[in-house]
């Protein structure tokens, strides 16, 4: 300040303020010149860096989540193929449960079949035998009371045995005899 | 009594920081002149690379630009902090507002360069006419807006020539389509006084001449109020005007920030439309 008051004191020449003095010229040129390096070197380099980064930063998050997206919709689809496979084995499972469980039922049913013609059969064997037992017992019993009644009757005593069944087996032969005879006829 | 002249002075060198008391006989006002323009040389006296005060306060500003653009842009991140906000502001004012919106993406990045630095440059030299200690605007001293209007000319010109070829660009600039043949001539005349003589001389001017008028303005006002308030040590109540004068004076103070800005501003944004009428097909 106190400069310009020494210049002013000394009532300086006063230039014309049209027209330009050559230090007004040359020190604005290196005033634009050196602004314009450091806009060329430094600013504009730099901004267009920055706007790039934050144009990438931009784009490339687009793209994460697209990636994301696509990622999830492939697991979604690998899910539910899974799922539908999962399904396919469940029911292959229970038709292969219900084949299971028709033809266990199958072979009891036919076990028990199995058992129950056994045990007819047993049955009927049994009856047989023990019919043939009451037809021995009845025929030697039968016989014994012929006898004695006959016995009593003739007053004969045939109690000899081997002679006395003797009789009773011709006797009943010629019965059966009889009975086949009528039976021819 | 000599405290008060002490007083006086003081007052004078706070209020008035451009203007000697001394020259001005006690008791009278004087005005401002252009001659704060044109101080004595401090550096280099006599050579073509004469510094005085204002040459100093233009390289300072200089520094001082260069310094904001350089810090300003020396870590630019992707989620910018509250400062870069800032920064991107002004740098994005330039960039979209003036480079892009007007040329477009492809030779708003070819002339970036140029319209940053005319920008910055002039906000930065404009801004000190306002900042005490300071307060003169370099770009008041004719010689910076004659380089950039210079610079804006051969620029335009050259783009226009570089596109159409030097017929083709004085063509399309002064042979205006629409126009009936027999005035055509008459059109071409005052196209050519418009466009390659009224552009640098109006782009000079009118910053050189605001930064003057509101430099004078400020000085006046300040000049003012430092008269008053002697007037008012002195004991005249007529002093009290200088309140006046000194709410003016911020005032004007604060339009001339404003000022600095828009001036910065038309210069940048004229250059860049006058690059864009010469590349533009035809107008």
């Amino acid at each position: 300040m106190h400069l310009a008051f020494a210049a002013a004191d000394e009532g300086e020449s006063s230039g014309s303020i049209l027209l330009p003095e050559l230090p007004d010229l040359i020190w604005g040129t290196v005033a634009f010149v050196a602004v314009l390096i450091v806009v060329i070197w430094k600013v504009l380099p730099r901004i267009n860096e920055a706007l790039d980064a934050r144009k990438d930063a931009i784009e490339g998050g687009i793209q994460r989540a697209e990636q994301a997206q696509a990622e999830a919709n492939e697991a979604r689809d690998q899910y539910t193929a899974q799922l539908a496979e999962a399904r396919g084995e469940a029911g292959r499972i229970r038709d292969e449960a219900r084949e299971d469980a028709k033809r266990i039922r199958a072979d009891l049913v036919e076990q028990a079949q199995a058992e129950a013609a056994r045990i007819v059969a047993n049955a009927q064997a049994q009856i047989e035998a023990e019919r043939s037992a009451a037809l021995v017992s009845l025929r030697s019993e039968v016989g014994t009371l012929a006898i004695d009644l006959a016995s009593g009757v003739v007053g004969e005593s045939l109690s000899d045995d081997k002679k006395a069944s003797a009789l009773v087996d011709r006797f009943l032969a010629d019965l059966d005899g009889t009975k086949k005879a009528k039976a021819g006829k | 009594m000599s405290r008060t002249i002490q007083e006086k002075a003081l007052l004078a060198t706070i209020l008035a920081p451009t203007r000697a008391a001394s020259e001005c006989p006690p008791g009278q006002f004087c005005g401002p002149s252009v001659d704060e323009y044109f101080p004595e040389a401090i550096l280099f006296a006599g050579t073509p690379f004469e510094l005085n005060r204002i040459l100093l306060i233009r390289l300072l500003a200089v520094a001082v630009v260069i310094l904001f653009l350089w810090l300003g842009t020396r870590s630019l991140k992707v989620v910018p902090t509250r400062g870069q906000v800032a920064v991107e502001f002004a740098l994005d004012f330039v960039r979209k507002g003036i480079a892009i919106d007007t040329l477009g993406e492809k030779d708003g990045r070819r002339f970036m360069p140029l319209l940053f630095t005319i920008f910055f440059l002039t906000l930065g030299l404009n801004l000190t006419g306002t900042i005490p200690g300071l307060q003169i605007a370099s770009t008041g001293l004719i010689g910076q807006p004659i380089l950039l209007a210079v610079i804006a000319y051969v620029v335009f010109v050259y783009a226009g020539v570089r596109k159409f070829g030097a017929g083709g660009f004085l063509k399309n600039s002064l042979w205006l389509p629409g126009v009936p043949v027999f005035i055509k001539p008459i059109i071409a005349v005052l196209e050519f006084l418009s466009t390659f003589i009224v552009r640098p001389v109006t782009l000079t001017l009118r910053l050189t001449m605001n930064m003057v008028a509101g430099h004078m303005l400020l000085t006046l006002c300040f000049l003012a109020t430092g008269f008053f308030f002697s007037l008012l040590l002195d004991g005249n109540a007529i002093g009290a005007i200088g309140a006046g004068t000194l709410l003016m004076g911020i005032a004007f103070t604060v339009l001339e920030i404003f000022v600095a800005g828009l001036q910065a501003y038309i210069f940048t944004i004229l250059t860049a439309i006058y690059i864009q009428l010469a590349l533009a097909e035809s107008h």
